[in-house]
This record gives structure tokens, sequence and C-alpha cells, in this order.
């Protein structure tokens, strides 16, 4: 039975940091983290000794690879952190688990100020080694692990088969087409002309989307989000001590993290992933509705994935996310449903789940300079795809 | 073409080396009859361990696919057609596999298959061909 009062709602968002975001950056991996764990402290109007939690998702997963070089054990040692509690593990609910953990930490009672980073340094590993991220280099010589070995066989080498794949069965069922899917990549990169961090900032048309390469049917190259070095930081406090700190603080008044299907990448739902579990379960946990939501950061690891989480958090109706999105005039800065405002992973850079909910914060503050939107008391955020998927309901109190 | 093959266990083996009968087998529970994958110990819809792999047709349609037309590797020839299957004995009896033998733009989803096994070492991977 689920009880009643649901405690990230006594958790609050109250600073937020980021380092550059290169492709490549000359900073290591924890220099960029640093840059922006005290930007976030600094931010919070905390000092470090306030810190007394460190939460990251996916972590170092003990082998320091480029798409997660620094875990919280690092973290918590080089900034001299004395904590209640830290941790992290690739899983969890997705690119949002550590901010889903770290208000768990909160609502337990185990952590007064929890730091929540993510660090990646994918456009410096891409230099050196082209393959650095295929599923194939995931175990060392035959595959045994529980998910890739089943995908591995069949060169599946990359995560981007398993989404179009998604992809091609919304289209098949929904009738979603390829200038629909296009509308996710232009408005990223419109949205990202704004923002000075954003990688690539020069203007997409939808020639130059349909010109772009295929990678694997239906999508293109400009479907994929762009790598890149960064780090970000939240700081999350608990509720009732956070009134004083400078920033308006940031109510997580919902979380979803639902998987009722296996963890799987092709034994879920091909149109509905984990999120639709996902966004069910946090409109469970609020009186508010899809109807409220003013703004929406929703990941564009492949472009398809933005329009399945509009689908699953009901900000459209079901398989209605192609004509949601066609023209782009919904989903612009100006629009009813300004999405991924800072250009999203697709043009503004990989920096892989943590980036969205930090647009979101400097949207809610007012803080977003070029491409700030009017509406922005409440927003949600969302990341992950197949069975990887996590959501936020933020209100600005 | 290169292919990375899986680590067999007791719990998979069936699965990657029926091929060598000519069988592609799936794990199914003697407790409720149905069939489930990927292979474990356990039946996930009703918790019996009384689980055997069992020889199915071989038949199934395309729920989805994708031409990959990214070089991963130089070893790799593209295009090819990577898909989920899904097998006629039950509904969302489904997995990852690739389509062989015709042209990659004949592929489409409901497209009727048929098992075809590819032996390397001793793995036989249950590829698929357009049923005839």
């Amino acid at each position: 039975m689920m009880i009643d009062h649901h405690y990230e709602k006594d958790v609050v968002i109250t600073g937020i940091g980021q380092s550059e975001v290169g492709r490549p950056s000359n900073k290591s991996a924890m220099r960029l983290t640093l840059d922006a764990c005290l930007e976030a402290i600094n931010d919070a109007g905390l000092q470090r000794s306030d810190i007394d939690g460190v939460a990251c998702w996916p972590g170092d997963n003990n082998n320091g690879n480029a798409f997660s070089p620094v875990g919280p054990s690092a973290l918590k040692s080089t900034l001299g952190l004395n904590v209640n509690w830290f941790g992290g593990g690739y899983e969890g609910p997705g690119p949002l688990a550590g901010v889903i953990n770290g208000a768990m930490a909160i609502a337990a009672g185990l952590c007064k100020h929890v730091l929540v980073f993510r660090t990646i340094t994918e456009a410096s590993a891409r230099l050196v080694d082209k393959q650095a991220g295929a599923l194939t280099n995931k175990t060392q010589g035959r595959d045994s692990s529980y998910a890739w070995q089943w995908f591995t066989p069949f060169n599946v080498l990359s995560g981007i088969n398993l989404m179009a794949m998604y992809a091609q069965r919304h289209f098949h069922e929904y009738g979603t087409r390829p200038e629909q899917l296009a509308q996710i990549a232009m408005t990223c990169r419109q949205n990202a002309m704004r923002n000075p961090k954003a990688l690539f900032r020069t203007p997409m048309t939808l020639d130059d989307y349909m010109e772009s390469r295929m990678i694997s049917t239906p999508l293109r190259m400009f479907d994929c989000d762009v790598h890149c070095d960064a780090s970000t930081a939240i700081i999350l406090s608990r509720r009732d001590i956070a009134q004083d700190q400078p920033n308006r603080p940031i109510r997580i008044e919902a979380m979803g993290a639902a998987l009722n299907q296996p963890w799987s990448w092709d034994q879920i739902s091909l149109t509905k992933m984990a999120a639709f579990d996902v966004g069910q379960m946090m409109w469970s946990r609020t009186d508010y509705t899809p109807q409220d939501v003013d703004s929406a950061q929703l990941y564009d690891g492949f472009s398809i994935l933005t329009m399945i989480w509009l689908e699953a958090l009901g900000l459209c109706p079901v398989g209605e996310s192609g004509t949601f999105v066609e023209g782009g005039t919904r989903i612009a800065l100006n629009g009813s449903l300004p999405i991924n405002t800072n250009g999203g992973q697709l043009s503004g850079g990989r920096t892989h789940g943590l980036g969205y909910l930090h647009e979101a914060c400097l949207q809610m503050w007012g803080r977003a300079e070029g491409r700030q939107t009017t509406n922005n008391r409440v927003t949600t955020v969302a990341a992950g795809g197949g069975p990887l998927g996590g959501s936020l309901l933020l209100v600005r109190e | 073409m290169p292919r990375k093959l899986p680590a067999l266990n007791a719990d998979n083996r069936a699965f990657w080396q029926g091929g060598e009968l000519a069988e592609l087998r799936i794990h199914r529970c003697t407790a409720c009859s149905l069939f489930f994958h990927p292979p474990a110990p356990l039946c996930p819809h009703c918790a019996s361990f009384k689980v055997l792999p069992t020889a199915v047709s071989g038949k199934g349609t395309v729920l989805s696919y994708t031409v990959n037309h990214q070089p991963w590797s130089p070893e790799i020839e593209v295009p090819y057609v990577v898909a989920i299957i899904e097998l006629v004995e039950q509904q969302g009896l489904q997995f990852v596999s690739n389509v062989v033998g015709i042209p990659v733009t004949d592929v489409h989803i409901g497209l009727p298959v048929q098992v075809s096994f590819l032996n390397i070492e001793d793995v036989w991977l249950p590829l698929f061909e357009k049923a005839q």
C-alpha cells in the first residue's frame, strides 16, 4: 500500500552548478566535477561543511569509464567532505537516479544537504577511441552481462539500434513521420542558438536534417545527441531548513521511478518503454496534473525518446507526439510547452540527465538570459530510454 | 562478419546451442505452460522452478526492425538488419536477432520469418530469414 505522505515534497533544490561544456575540454574529469560542485555549493549559499550527503548516477562503477569517470567516493575524498550517506551505481531509474536517491536520503533523515553530480568525458574518449562506447566493450571476452549478451551477438553495437526499433514501431503504430521527428532536433537547435554554452549553434533546416547521414533507420545523425566533456551539480536541501538560502526553493513535488516491466531493452513495450510507468507513478503522487506544466526538459539522447516522454507524462495524447510537435509552435520557447530550452543534448551537449535539471532551475529562477521563458512555476524533467527512466515534477515555492 | 559471442552458462546454453540440432529452444514453465525469455531458472509468471528449454517452431514475425548503416568497425559490413522477432507460439515472446537472406529494403514490420542458425565456435545464433 502506498502511504499518503509523499516525502519528496520535503526536499527542495537550492543551488546548481555546471562546468564548461567542452568538445573536448582540456580540464581533467575531476577538475570539471569540482568546478560544477563548488559553483553549486556557493549558489546554494552553503559551505563545504554543510554538505552531508553525495549522490551520483551512475558513479564510476569501479572502472573510470568516460561515461562516468568520477563517482561519489572520489569526489567525497577530493572535496574533503564529511558525509552521513553517499552512493552511486548504474542500476537505477536512469540519469535522474542520483537526484531520486539524494531526495530519499534527505526524506529518510540521513542528510540535510545532498550534493548530486554527474560528470561525463565522452568527447575526450572519442578522440582516442572511436569505439569507446561500443556495447561490445562493456565486457571482456565473451559477453557475460545479463542485458547485453542478447544483443551484441547480433551486432547491436550501439543503443541507437534499439532506439531505432522503438522509433520504427512508433511510426508503424501511430503514423509518426520523419519530419515530425526532425522537429525535435530543429527546436533543440533553435534553443541552442540562444545558449552560449551549447555545442552546436548554427541554424538547422529540415533539409539539413533530411540530408544528415542515416545511422540506423529511421534515425539519422541529427537524431543523436552530441558527446561532450562536462559536469553538472545540484544541491538538494531539507525543505524546512532551506528557507533562508539565497535561491527561492524549488520543491520536488513528485518523483517517478517505476518499472512495471522487465529490465530489458527488448522485452518492454517498444512504444512506451519504462517512461509510461514512470509518468503514471509521478502523477499518482501529486494533485497537480499535466495541464499545470509550464515547460518540460525531456531526455533527447535520441529524438524519439523526447516524443515518447511527451506521451508518457501526459503532455500530449498517447501516439500523438508527432502531430503535437509538428511545425514546432507548441514546443518553441514562446509556445504553450517549451521543451529542452538549452538545446537539449541534441545540440547543447550530452551532459546526460542532470543538464536538464540544471536548465529547469535556471528557467525557474529567471536566470536563463537569452532563452528565458515567461511561465515557469511548474516544470517537469524526465530522463532515460528503454528500461531506464525517471522523472521529477518541480514547483517553485 | 565478426560477432561477439555470448558466455554460456546453465541457464542460456539451450538457447545458444539448440541450433546444433536445428532446434530453437525457449524456456517454458511446465507449471503454467507459458514461455518466457530470456531463459532463467524461475518462471517470471508463476515463480515455479519447473522450467524446461522447449523446442518451438522457429516461426515468427518482425515486430520492429532497423537497417543499420553505420560502420561501427572496419570489419563490419553494412547495411544489415537488426530486428525484434515475435514468435508465433505466444504474444510478447520476442527477442532481438538479424533478418538475413533478403535485401534490407524488403524487411518490414509484420514480415513472416523463419529461424536459420549461424554456427560460430560452440554457439548457434538464431537468425531469421523470410518465411517460405
